[in-house]
């Protein structure tokens, strides 16, 4: 059984059709890799997953339960949990702090998240869990260190320590390695490989390099709808998608910032 | 950006400027508690009366403050609340019983329910829509005040209110009322920080920080703000039992538009989001309006209009507090969805 | 009952040129006014003391119309430092603003109620449907008709009026053309200012003037600005028509109720269209 599956799912914007009849399948503990030149809706789509933006056509199921009608907020509970592209965090907390709000929602684990009770949590709890967290995370002993203090990829580590703090099945990484140096971005692949089997990650992303690193089956968008989805291998010898990037996967070549200049597809 | 560059404590309130001084909180609460106590004993009753004014006020403001400042909900139409608490609890003493704390908990009772009744649409809004629905609410309310008089005496207000009875014995010295009124200060401020202190608290704080990675982690924020909106409605409420208490009066302007205003502008003065600060506040803002006000030919307003004009212009954090987005630019602000941050 | 509903008409129209302006900056800028109110009642007052005379009434319609011209300019000026700030700083910095003006109209006017006559020719009454109503009302509603056509031609068929639907629209993409959009920001301000002022004149007759009623007046041109979706003249139109029937049919019918009925409308529009009637897109 898949943990997500989308048929047909659709989003205009007025006259653009942002993601036009979309189907994607992700299998449990895979590692799966959105991606399409600049344009290709890998945005929309992202946001029709988690909930964000709601479908004007088609279904998502979460672990075959149909969460199309749903908001964010039943989504999380139900499993999802995300990275924002911006690493929008909150300004006046410390690390610690920002994880153990998503700890008080989700619960210390898995027997903690089912108990109801309107009280909550046992703090002292709270808390350790979400110094492990920080820890497993890489950002030991930062967390009484307040978030705008931070450096970027630090900033970009506390997003995902967020977002498994919220016990997902699926997480969805909206381009973890955006603005990242190379030594940021290892430490980034060093996390997502360590990350346990019983959570699915989909991540959308503008570097290829890390993608085919990380990927294990591949989505290739362009201009809303699904050009390819495949192996690793079957996407990069694919002269459709070849095409597709044609002249942009050049110029990214040539730049060395990931995600390049804005180009349009098919330029 | 000041304050939050230092190492902000771990437990969830707001962060102060040194975390010595956080060690000695309960101390210094504890010692400023019975200063207050003490007053009635060393000062005038003129003196009294005005503390007990400003009092009720600060309850008033800081009951504000958990709504502006906590959880980042600008609100111009607080003073409704306040002022419905005011007349329940002032009815409540004319024709039922003026014995502690019935008054107090129909007052408080009252601001909760009227803020529950209209809370519900400005849930879904925030920034400066969210002020304009508050500000329509608040005048709405103001009229009600006006024109129903058969009720609530109408432009004159309701008189005759008996002064609180306790165990009994009429509070009529203005040194019992004024403990009267402590009591009811203490016990609002100590609910309203318990809640900041706590988890509840602190999602409201992330909620002010950054609502749409809060429904991104799971919470229902329309819901957490309309409880933080009934809460800070009912002890509005509890305030507003205090003043009829010790005021034995209450007109329509108690609920008007200018009474939110300088509740909101004791709010800011004081820093958003401390709590004792917009207790700070409102002492600034009744001694000036009271104290200062009639040697200006009864102007104080104009004065304190002035200051809230510099306070905007000067403070470094913004007015309410509210601190933008990390890295976003400005997000857009008065519609109802989430506001959209996009790539500069 | 047809008192009631050309009252509604009168109110409504008065209402537009009140809150078109409110609407127009906050769509246009995302500056909340809170002294918009404060501008009617200076032009209220101006009326009241030129008041009596057909030269009183011209008089205190030119004065009203420069000084809210000028109070727009100013409020611009104090208000664009913070705009890389928060817009609700703006608006509160209007706030203070409203705070010291009403404080300034109380000192010099005095805090009685001022009735103001309706210029000689016009204070009586014509009958209507063989019921009489009083004239300056119904020049009212001509006068408020012709503003609401003016102020619709220029939005939607000048240039300037493209200007403005498209800063409204999305003011980003504007500034990305390059196209330099501050002056027509000032322009909006000063205008919407100006009718703010100038409703304060017309609305003598109806209103008078008295402290307190930049407060009551402030409300209703949000409300009408809520209801009717920010940034939209036609929203506006809509919006102050509609309150202007509420205001005065909903207090002939239900006196005690009446705040019910206004606070009604306005859940009821944004429970339906949250965005309000004609409200512009995200």
């Amino acid at each position: 059984m898949t943990v997500l599956r989308c048929r047909g799912l659709s989003r205009s914007f007025g006259a653009l059709r942002a993601v036009a009849d979309v189907d994607l399948d992700v299998a449990p503990g895979a590692r799966y890799g959105l991606i399409g030149p600049n344009g290709a809706g890998k945005s929309t789509l992202f946001k029709l997953v988690t909930g964000v933006l709601r479908a004007h056509a088609g279904t998502v199921e979460l672990d075959g339960r149909d969460v199309t009608r749903l908001s964010e907020v039943r989504r999380s509970r139900l499993g999802m949990a995300q990275t924002l592209q911006h690493a929008s965090l909150f300004g006046s907390m410390t690390a610690a702090q920002t994880v153990a709000l998503a700890v008080q929602r989700h619960g210390v684990d898995a027997a903690d998240r089912r108990r109801i009770s309107p009280l909550p949590r046992r703090q002292a709890d709270v808390w350790e869990r979400a110094e492990r967290l920080l820890a497993d995370i890489g950002l030991a002993g930062r967390g009484r260190v307040a978030v705008p203090s931070l450096s970027h990829g630090e900033r970009k580590q506390l997003e995902v320590a967020l977002a498994l703090a919220c016990r997902p099945r699926l997480l969805l990484l909206d381009e973890p390695a955006a603005g990242m140096s190379a030594a940021e971005r290892a430490r980034l692949v060093e996390l997502l490989r360590g990350l346990p089997r019983e959570v699915t990650v989909l991540f959308v992303e503008h570097d290829l390099d890390l993608v085919f690193e990380l990927a294990d089956a591949i989505t290739v968008l362009h201009l809303g709808r699904v050009l390819l989805s495949g192996s690793p291998a079957e996407v990069r010898t694919s002269e459709r998608v070849r095409e597709a990037y044609l002249g942009t996967r050049r110029r990214a070549e040539l730049f060395t910032a990931p995600g390049g200049p804005d180009v349009p597809a098919g330029a | 950006m000041t304050a939050v560059d230092s190492a902000a404590t771990v437990d969830g309130t707001a962060p102060v400027p040194a975390r010595r001084l956080r060690r000695f909180g309960p101390l210094i609460a504890a010692a400023a508690l019975l200063v207050l106590a003490a007053v009635p004993l060393f000062l005038a009753p003129f003196a009294t009366t005005t503390l007990s004014r400003i009092l009720v006020f600060a309850l008033f403001a800081v009951s504000l403050d958990l709504l502006v400042g906590i959880t980042g909900l600008p609100s111009l139409g607080h003073a409704a609340y306040f002022g419905v608490g005011a007349y329940a609890a002032g009815l409540v003493s004319i024709h039922v019983t003026a014995q502690v704390p019935g008054p107090l908990l129909v007052g408080a009772g009252a601001g909760a329910l009227a803020a529950g009744l209209t809370g519900w649409i400005t849930v879904r809004s925030h920034g400066v829509f969210f002020l304009m629905l508050t500000l329509a609410i608040g005048e709405t309310i103001e009229q009600l005040a006006n024109t129903w008089e058969s009720v609530t005496g109408g432009a004159n207000g309701l008189t005759g209110i008996r002064s609180a009875r306790f165990a009994g014995t009429p509070l009529v010295v203005a040194g019992y009322t004024y403990w009267y009124v402590l009591a009811v200060f203490a016990l609002g401020f100590a609910i309203i920080w318990l809640v900041a202190r706590s988890p509840f608290g602190a999602a409201l704080r992330g909620i002010r920080d950054n609502e749409p990675r809060m429904r991104a982690v799971g919470y229902p924020t329309a819901l957490y703000k309309y409880a933080a909106f009934v809460l800070a409605g009912g002890v509005a409420g509890m305030a507003g039992a205090a003043l009829v208490a010790q005021q034995r009066l209450v007109t329509p302007a108690d609920l008007g538009f200018l009474t939110a205003a300088f509740a909101l502008l004791a709010v800011v003065i004081g820093g958003a989001g401390t709590l004792w600060g917009a207790g700070i506040g409102a002492a600034l803002v009744i001694v000036v309006r009271d104290a200062l006000g009639p040697s200006m030919g009864g102007h104080g307003t104009l004065l304190l209009g002035l200051v809230f004009v510099l306070v905007v212009y000067l403070l470094p954090r913004g007015a309410a507090g509210l601190r933008l987005p990390l890295g976003l630019p400005r997000v857009r602000s008065a519609v109802f969805k989430a506001p959209r941050g996009g790539p500069r | 009952m047809l008192v009631s509903v050309l009252n509604g008409f009168a109110i409504g129209f008065l209402l537009f040129v009140l809150a078109v302006g409110l609407s127009l900056v906050f769509g246009m800028m995302d500056v909340l006014n809170l002294a918009h109110g404060a501008l009617f009642l200076g032009g209220a007052y101006v009326g009241a003391a030129l008041a009596g005379s057909w030269d009183g009434f011209l008089a205190a319609l030119g004065i009203a119309a420069a000084a809210g011209l000028a109070a727009g300019v100013v409020l611009s000026l104090l208000t664009e430092p913070l705009r890389r700030r928060s817009h609700l700083d703006q608006a509160l910095l209007t706030l203070g603003i409203a705070l010291v003006a009403g404080e300034l109209l109380l000192i010099v006017f005095g805090d009685d109620p001022l009735s103001v006559a309706a210029p000689p020719g016009l204070d009586g009454s014509v009958v209507v449907l063989g019921v009489p109503y009083p004239t300056y009302r119904l020049a009212l509603i001509a006068v408020g008709a012709l503003l609401a056509l003016v102020v619709y031609a220029v939005v939607e068929r000048t240039t300037v009026g493209a200007l403005v639907r498209a800063t409204v629209a999305d003011r980003d993409m504007v500034a990305a053309i390059g196209v330099d959009n501050r002056l027509v920001k000032v322009a909006v301000f000063a205008v919407g200012s100006l009718l703010a002022t100038t409703a304060g004149v017309l609305g003598g007759p109806i209103y008078g003037a008295r402290p307190g009623l930049d407060a009551t007046v402030l409300i209703l041109a949000l409300v009408v600005v809520v209801i009717g979706g920010l940034g939209s003249v036609r929203g506006a139109l809509a919006g102050s028509l509609l309150i202007g029937q509420v205001e005065s049919v909903g207090r002939a019918l239900l006196p005690n109720l009446a705040s019910f009925a206004l606070f009604g409308a306005l859940a009821l529009v944004l429970v339906v269209r949250p965005r309000g009637l004609f409200g512009a897109r995200a």
